[in-house]
């Protein structure tokens, strides 16, 4: 094209444009305007979901969990009333000695002002991580997370009682057992229950105020994945900046 | 090796080390062991003051001490006999054998430490983790004290080139085992303030330091010993060695200077554990002991006298290691010191440590394995330390 044939052409400037063109571009550029505005009122007045979307930072998507059964356990903080019962299941049924404990309920307190605090109990217990520091650190894998069911365990004739996984455990979940000469830990009491075909840990059949709820995470028909993934549920873990990805979760609803 | 050299060694006035040197040293390792047996009798759980929260304490400290010190005498003899020309090849061979008992002392206190050592042999052999650093740490260092015996073996049957060969492969095996110690520490996230890619290379740098420092140390007791003279080539070696140690305290003074700064600049925990160095109940420890004996007044100490007192770099050095014991111990306590459950009603702020007899026992015998190790190098390789050949 030459450059005189330029000159023959129509003008494509705003000023040929027609009115019906002009509504419809300004139509579409509401339109557009409006589906993102609207959608980011509406991310602002969802509240509830918006924890959950935080939530699903500590709890993995539905079908994406690597075992199955993939057990966990979900503790509803503010139902624990530290009356201490699976605390004493737990000894009972695990032989655990009274310098020990594989399961406990802390304490803590939040200021409610002119001196006045509400007291809230947590109990902990071994978070059977995902990514288990205890298990890497183990030099004769003497503990190791079980492969059908994700629970760590511990194989006591191998521990050389080296502690680099009470030292490794974020959780303060391992002890010495002085009489069995190995690390101890909670294992959702797979030795003593679970593989004998009693499916609760004894601390959660001990527990009166139905504060443990223990179950198969992969199943969504399951009360403990009902309850973290619930949208209205605000789900959080302990210690989450260790990447330890635990496998106890705390909720209050 | 290139520095064959032949100067003329005085002759002693007594060829044979103390035997009453002797005796001590293998009382101490009784008294040691002793202690040892008393803990696995009762049980660790009452014979140390370990606890649930503080797994590890002194002793840990102390066997990352001694095989520290070994790393920086097998790191050091290897430069020397590798590469000559930095005066401290007169030093070498003894610095080989030093490097052994070093970590033969460090294996006395971790053997006597851990709950089960005897499930440990075959234990890392038949169940071996390869995600684990203590793993890589106990064979690396295993490999490292067969091939420095070997290398020994070498020097004293005078094959050198194939000695050479040894040193290096040991050195190498050493600094991996030793950032494998750092590491098994640092990769730890439970415990923020060990934390970090930093701790394995700190490590390095303390065994050259504490490696620089027990070479002067040992051959200045061994003239002592001895009662001879010592040769211009070996103090001159010496003084290499004490210029190691100046630019290691300056070093290691600014890595401790910047692992503060950035734990200052962390949250909660880190500038808790930091305080509790800084001025909490480790504050004398780090302070007078690791900061103010082990780093800052040898380091001035060898700067002000220029290297040229034999009495004065050897005071510079038994510091260095004093600091190093420390340093080893406040690194160890203050990691752990923290309670994971802080901020729970009860839980204090800084959890108690204080080591038991049993302990100080135990590090007795490591001593005690490093003084008899020193003594039977004295008494049966005296003419090897003596030449600079290799």
């Amino acid at each position: 094209m030459k450059i005189d044939d330029l000159e023959k052409m129509e003008s494509e400037d705003v000023s040929s444009l027609s009115s019906v063109e002009r509504r419809n571009f300004l139509k579409i550029g509401f339109a557009v305007t409006g589906m993102y505005l609207g959608g980011s009122v509406l991310s602002l007045v969802s509240v509830k979901n918006a924890h959950g979307a935080s939530a699903s930072g500590v709890v993995p998507e539905l079908g994406k969990y690597p075992y199955n059964p993939h057990y966990s356990m979900v503790l509803r903080e503010k139902l624990c009333i530290d009356c201490e019962r699976c605390k004493d299941a737990c000894v009972k049924t695990n032989n655990v000695p009274s310098y020990g404990f594989r399961t406990t309920i802390l304490e803590k307190r939040h200021s409610l002002g002119e001196d006045k605090y509400e007291t809230i109990f947590v109990p902990v217990l071994c978070n059977h991580c995902n990514r288990p520091p205890c298990v890497r650190v183990c030099p004769t894998t003497a503990t190791w997370k079980d492969e059908k069911t994700g629970i760590v365990v511990m194989e006591p004739s191998r521990c050389i009682g080296c502690k680099t996984c009470m030292a490794a455990c974020p959780y303060n979940a391992r002890y010495f057992k002085e009489e069995a000469r190995t690390v101890d830990k909670c294992d959702f009491c797979f030795q003593s229950r679970l593989s004998k075909g009693v499916m609760t840990p004894a601390c959660v059949e001990a527990c009166p105020a139905d504060v443990r709820v223990f179950g198969n995470l992969a199943d969504p028909a399951s009360r403990v994945s009902q309850l973290v993934h619930s949208p209205e549920t605000m789900v959080w873990v302990l210690r989450p900046e260790t990447g330890a990805i635990p496998n106890v979760f705390y909720i209050n609803s | 090796m290139k520095g064959n050299n032949t100067t003329t060694m005085p002759t002693s006035s007594v060829t044979v080390p103390g035997n009453k040197l002797m005796w001590l040293s293998l009382f101490l390792i009784f008294i040691g062991v002793a202690g040892a047996v008393y803990a696995q009798v009762i049980g660790h759980h009452h014979a140390f003051a370990n606890t649930r929260e503080m797994p590890w304490g002194m002793l840990i400290g102390v066997y990352a001490y001694f095989a520290i010190v070994s790393t920086g005498l097998c790191l050091l003899a290897a430069f020397s006999h590798a590469f000559g020309g930095n005066q401290m090849a007169p030093l070498a061979n003894r610095m080989v054998w030093l490097s052994i008992i070093t970590l033969l002392g460090a294996f006395t206190v971790i053997g006597l430490e851990i709950e089960n050592v005897w499930r440990m042999p075959l234990g890392v052999i038949l169940h071996p983790n390869v995600t684990s650093n203590i793993w890589w740490m106990g064979t690396l260092y295993g490999i490292a004290v067969g091939v420095m015996f070997l290398e020994l073996l070498l020097i004293l049957t005078k094959r050198y080139s194939i000695a050479i060969i040894l040193g290096v492969v040991a050195a190498i095996t050493e600094a991996l085992a030793n950032s494998n110690l750092g590491s098994v520490f640092a990769s730890l996230q439970a415990k923020p303030f060990w934390y970090g890619s930093q701790l394995p290379i700190f490590f390095l740098s303390c065994a050259v330091l504490s490696g620089a420092a027990a070479i002067v140390m040992f051959t200045h007791f061994s003239h002592l010993l001895q009662r001879r003279q010592m040769a211009t080539d070996t103090f001159q070696g010496l003084q290499t060695a004490g210029k190691v140690m100046v630019l290691m305290t300056f070093l290691v003074t600014l890595a401790t200077v910047w692992k503060f700064i950035n734990a200052y600049a962390s949250n909660d925990e880190m500038i808790m554990a930091a305080d509790s160095l800084f001025k909490g109940p480790l504050a004398i420890n780090f302070w007078v002991f690791e900061i103010g004996l082990g780093l800052v007044l040898p380091g001035l100490l060898l700067a002000i006298t220029r290297l040229k007192s034999i009495s004065v770099m050897t005071a510079a050095a038994i510091m260095v290691l004093v600091g190093q014991f420390f340093s080893r111990f406040n690194l160890v306590v203050s990691g752990q010191i923290i309670p994971s459950d802080y901020g729970f009603v009860g839980v204090p702020q800084y959890l108690p440590y204080t080591p038991t007899v049993s302990e100080y026992l135990i590090v007795v015998a490591g001593l005690g394995v490093v003084g008899f190790g020193f003594l039977i190098g004295e008494r049966f390789f005296d003419e090897t330390f003596r030449t600079s050949a290799h």
